[in-house]
C-alpha cells in the first residue's frame, strides 16, 4: 500500500535498444541470451503484446505467438468450444479452424472426449489438444517460446518435429531458447542479445559461441571476489575439482579454500549447488546436513565427495555459497565440469533408453513370474 | 539482409523503411504487411483491427454465456428469475409498504420495466469493467485487439436483456397495457444505453488494470446510483426541490424513454431525449479513447 498523495518514483529501464535486423522467409531464426537480456521482450513486441517506445517493426504476413501451452483454454468448456475458442484467440478465422478441425482432433487423440470440459481431462489430454491446436495455427510467421516444448521427451520430440516442418514449409520461425540443443536443431541462423542489444545475428553455432563465451566471462569475473554477491565477512579463495570431466557414476570430488576472519564471531557453514546447463540445481551439498560447521579463525581447506550421484552426460557448473545467518560470499558458476557420454548401466540399451529424467540412478529390477495361480 | 554479419550499428537504425513488395513475400501468397511503430497518446481504436478480430469477439461472448449457466440446474431461468425477484421485493417495499406511486400502471409492471432498463445498465458496466483483469493471462500472452474484451462482455448482458424483455411483454398482456407506437424505438434506446454504459465501462476497464481499488468502488457507486435514480419509483414522488437534480441524471432520462416506450407513460421532454444521445454517443467515444490510450501499457501493468 502506498501513501495516495505521494508520487510514486520510477526509473525508467529500457529492455531493448538499437535492435534492428531483417529476416528473411522461410529462415528459423532462434533468440538467444542469458536472463534479462531481452529475448521475451523482443517476442512480445514482435508478437504486439506490448508497444514499441521507438523504432519501427515491420511484419510481411500474420504473426501467431506460441508463448504457452493452450492459449485462451477454459477448464469449463468443452474440448471442441476450447479448439474454436483458442483457435481464434491465435489468429486463425473461422473458415480454417473449421478446416484444420479434424486434423486437430486427429493429431491429439482426444476424439472420445471432445464434448468433455477440459477440466476433466488428464494433464497429458490437456496438453496434446492445446498443442494440436498450436501445430496447426497457419499464420506466415510464428514466434515460439520454448516454455512450448513442455510434457515429456515423447511430446517435445513430436513439438519439435512439427516446428521443423512450420520451417520447411517455408514460413518465417522466431524461436526463444535457453537449450542450446533445440537451437542447433531447429533453427537455420540465430540472434544472441546481450543486455537489451543485438549483439550477434548470423549462423546458428556462431551466436552460440558468443553464448557460451559469455558464461566463461561470468565465470571470470566471478573470481574476482570483491565483484561477487554477499557480505564479504568471509570469501571462499578456490574452488577445484579433483578432475575436469567425470564418468556418470564416479565420485565428484571438490576441494574448497577459505579465508580467515579472525573478527568474526561464531561458525559458518558452506553450502555447494550442482547445476545442469539449463540451470537446474540437481543437488545441494549442504554441510549443515552432516554437522560440519567451520570456525572462521583459521583458513580451512574442504573436501567434497559428492557420492551416490549418477549424473546424465552433459556440462555442469557448481555455485558454493559461504553463509552464516545471511550469505557471506556467493561463487556461482566456481567450477565448470563435464560428465562424459558413457552410460553407467551394465547393459547398452541405446539413447532412447537414457533419454529422460534429469539424473541417473543405480535401481535394478527383480522380475518374479506371477503366474496364472496366485492367491 | 543475408545473415552472417553483426548488426545493430547506429546508422542502419535510420535507414529509411525499407519497401515491401507485396505481390511477393510469402510462400505464393499475397499477404499484407502490419507495420508496427509506438502508438500515440490520443489514437482511436482501430476499427478494421477489431472487425478482424470479430470471431474472437463471438468466441468470447459465447464462452460468457456458456460458462454462465454451466453447471447451474435452473440454468437460464435465473435470468428472469432475477428481474422478476427483484421487481417484487420492489413492488412490496416501495409500492406496498411506502406506497410510492407509479404514474397509474401497477407497481409491479412499472418496477419491472424500470429495473430492465437499470439491468441493462448496471449489468454492462458491472461485466465490462472487470473484464480486462479477469483475462490478463490472455493480455500477457498473445495478441489481440484489448477492446474486444470489455465489448464481448455485453454480449451475455444483452441475451438476458433479450429473455426479460419477453417477459415484460408478457407481462404487458397479462396487465392489458398497450403502449403504442413508441415501442418501435425501444431497440434505439438500448443501443443509446449500452454505448453510455460501455464507455464507463471502458474507462473502467483500463483503470482497473492499474488500479484494482476500482472493483471495491464502483459496485458500491452503483448501489447508490440505483436509489438515486427513479428505478424503483416515479420522479413525480420527487420533492419539487430535488426534482432538478433528478433531471440532470442521465439515468431518469433513460428509465422515462424506457417507460415511455413500453408502457406507453407520458413521453419525456424532447431535450432529453437529445441530450441523452448525445450523452451515449460522447461518453463512449471519451471512453473508447481513453481506453485505447492506456491499452499500451497492459500487458507491463496488469
Amino acid at each position: 500500500m502506498r501513501h495516495p498523495l505521494r508520487r510514486t518514483r520510477f526509473e525508467e529501464f529500457r529492455a531493448l535498444d538499437d535492435v534492428s535486423f531483417d529476416v528473411p522467409w522461410g529462415e528459423a531464426v532462434g533468440i538467444v541470451g542469458r536472463n534479462g537480456a531481452g529475448k521475451s521482450t523482443l517476442l512480445k513486441l514482435l508478437t504486439r503484446i506490448t508497444a514499441p517506445t521507438h523504432g519501427r517493426i515491420e511484419l510481411a504476413g500474420r504473426i501467431g505467438s506460441l508463448l504457452e501451452v493452450g492459449t485462451g483454454f477454459h477448464p469449463e468448456l468443452t474440448g471442441r468450444e476450447n479448439i474454436f475458442l483458442s483457435g481464434s484467440l491465435l489468429g486463425m478465422n473461422r473458415v480454417e479452424i473449421r478446416r484444420q478441425f479434424d486434423s486437430i482432433v486427429e493429431f491429439s487423440g482426444v476424439e472420445k472426449f471432445l464434448d468433455t470440459p477440459v477440466k476433466r481431462y488428464s494433464s497429458g489430454m490437456y496438453v496434446r489438444l492445446a498443442f494440436a491446436v498450436a501445430a496447426h495455427l497457419e499464420t506466415e510467421i510464428l514466434a515460439i517460446d520454448e516454455v512450448l516444448a513442455v510434457g515429456d521427451a515423447e511430446f517435445q520430440a513430436k513439438s519439435l518435429a512439427k516446428m521443423r516442418d512450420v520451417a520447411k514449409d517455408g514460413r518465417t520461425v522466431l524461436y526463444v531458447s535457453h537449450q542450446m540443443q533445440t537451437v542447433t536443431a531447429l533453427c537455420t541462423s540465430a540472434l544472441y542479445l546481450e543486455r537489451g542489444r543485438l549483439s550477434y545475428y548470423g549462423p546458428v553455432d556462431g551466436a552460440l559461441e558468443r553464448y557460451r563465451a559469455s558464461f566463461s566471462a561470468f565465470a571470470a569475473e566471478q573470481t574476482d571476489a570483491s565483484r561477487r554477491a554477499g557480505t564479504g565477512e568471509l570469501r571462499a579463495r578456490s574452488v577445484r575439482l579433483a578432475e575436469e570431466s567425470f564418468e556418470p557414476a564416479e565420485d565428484k570430488i571438490l576441494e574448497i579454500d577459505i579465508d580467515a576472519n579472525t573478527a568474526m564471531i561464531g561458525q559458518y557453514f558452506v553450502s555447494v549447488h550442482v547445476n545442469d546447463e539449463n540451470g537446474v540445481v540437481v543437488v545441494q551439498c549442504d554441510s549443515r546436513n552432516v554437522g560440519v560447521w567451520l570456525d572462521p579463525a583459521t583458513p580451512q581447506s574442504l573436501t567434497l565427495a559428492i557420492r551416490d550421484l549418477w549424473l546424465k552426460p552433459g556440462r555442469y557448473t557448481v555455485d558454493v555459497f559461504v553463509c552464516k545467518t545471511g550469505v557471506l560470499d556467493s561463487w556461482e558458476g566456481a567450477a565448470v565440469f563435464e560428465v562424459l557420454p558413457v552410460s553407467p548401466y551394465p547393459v547398452l540399451a541405446g539413447d532412447e533408453a537414457l533419454a529422460s529424467g534429469l539424473v541417473l540412478s543405480d535401481y535394478s529390477y527383480q522380475a518374479r513370474p506371477a503366474g496364472g495361480a496366485a492367491g | 539482409m543475408p545473415p552472417g554479419e553483426p548488426r545493430g550499428s547506429r546508422a542502419e537504425h535510420r535507414r529509411p523503411p525499407r519497401k515491401v513488395d507485396r505481390t511477393r513475400v510469402g510462400p505464393g501468397k499475397r499477404t499484407a504487411t502490419t507495420v508496427i511503430t509506438p502508438p500515440g497518446r490520443f489514437a482511436l481504436p482501430r476499427w478494421a483491427e477489431l472487425w478482424e478480430a470479430r470471431e474472437v469477439a463471438y468466441r468470447f461472448a459465447q464462452r460468457d454465456i456458456l460458462l454462465r449457466y454451466r453447471q447451474t440446474v435452473v440454468g437460464v431461468a435465473w435470468v428472469v428469475l432475477q428481474p422478476l425477484a427483484s421487481a417484487g421485493i420492489f413492488s412490496i417495499v416501495f409500492g406496498q409498504v411506502a406506497n410510492l406511486s407509479s404514474d397509474g400502471v401497477p407497481y409491479f409492471v412499472f418496477s419491472y420495466m424500470g429495473m430492465l432498463a437499470w439491468n441493462l445498465f448496471n449489468n454492462v458496466l458491472g461485466r465490462s469493467a472487470p473484464s480486462m483483469v479477469a483475462n490478463q493471462s490472455l493480455v500477457s500472452k498473445v495478441f489481440f485487439p484489448r477492446m474486444i474484451v470489455p465489448l464481448a462482455s455485453a454480449a451475455s448482458v444483452l441475451l438476458d436483456f433479450l429473455v426479460a424483455l419477453v417477459l415484460g411483454v408478457v407481462l404487458l398482456i397479462l396487465y392489458g397495457i398497450n403502449p403504442g407506437w413508441p415501442v418501435l424505438l425501444v431497440p434505439v434506446w438500448v443501443v443509446l444505453v449500452v454505448l453510455l454504459s460501455m464507455g464507463l465501462g471502458l474507462a473502467a476497464a483500463a483503470l482497473q488494470v492499474k488500479y484494482r481499488d476500482v472493483g471495491y468502488v464502483l459496485p458500491w457507486l452503483t448501489q447508490v446510483l440505483l436509489y438515486a435514480s427513479p428505478v424503483a419509483y416515479a420522479v413525480s414522488e420527487v420533492p419539487e426541490n430535488l426534482r432538478g437534480l433528478f433531471n440532470a441524471n442521465p439515468l431518469t432520462w433513460m428509465l422515462g424513454l424506457f417507460r415511455w416506450s413500453l408502457l406507453g407513460l407520458d413521453r419525456p421532454p424532447l431535450w432529453q431525449i437529445g441530450a441523452f444521445a448525445g450523452a451515449a454517443v460522447v461518453v463512449f467515444y471519451l471512453g473508447a479513447l481513453f481506453f485505447q490510450s492506456w491499452e499500451r501499457n497492459f500487458a507491463d501493468v496488469i
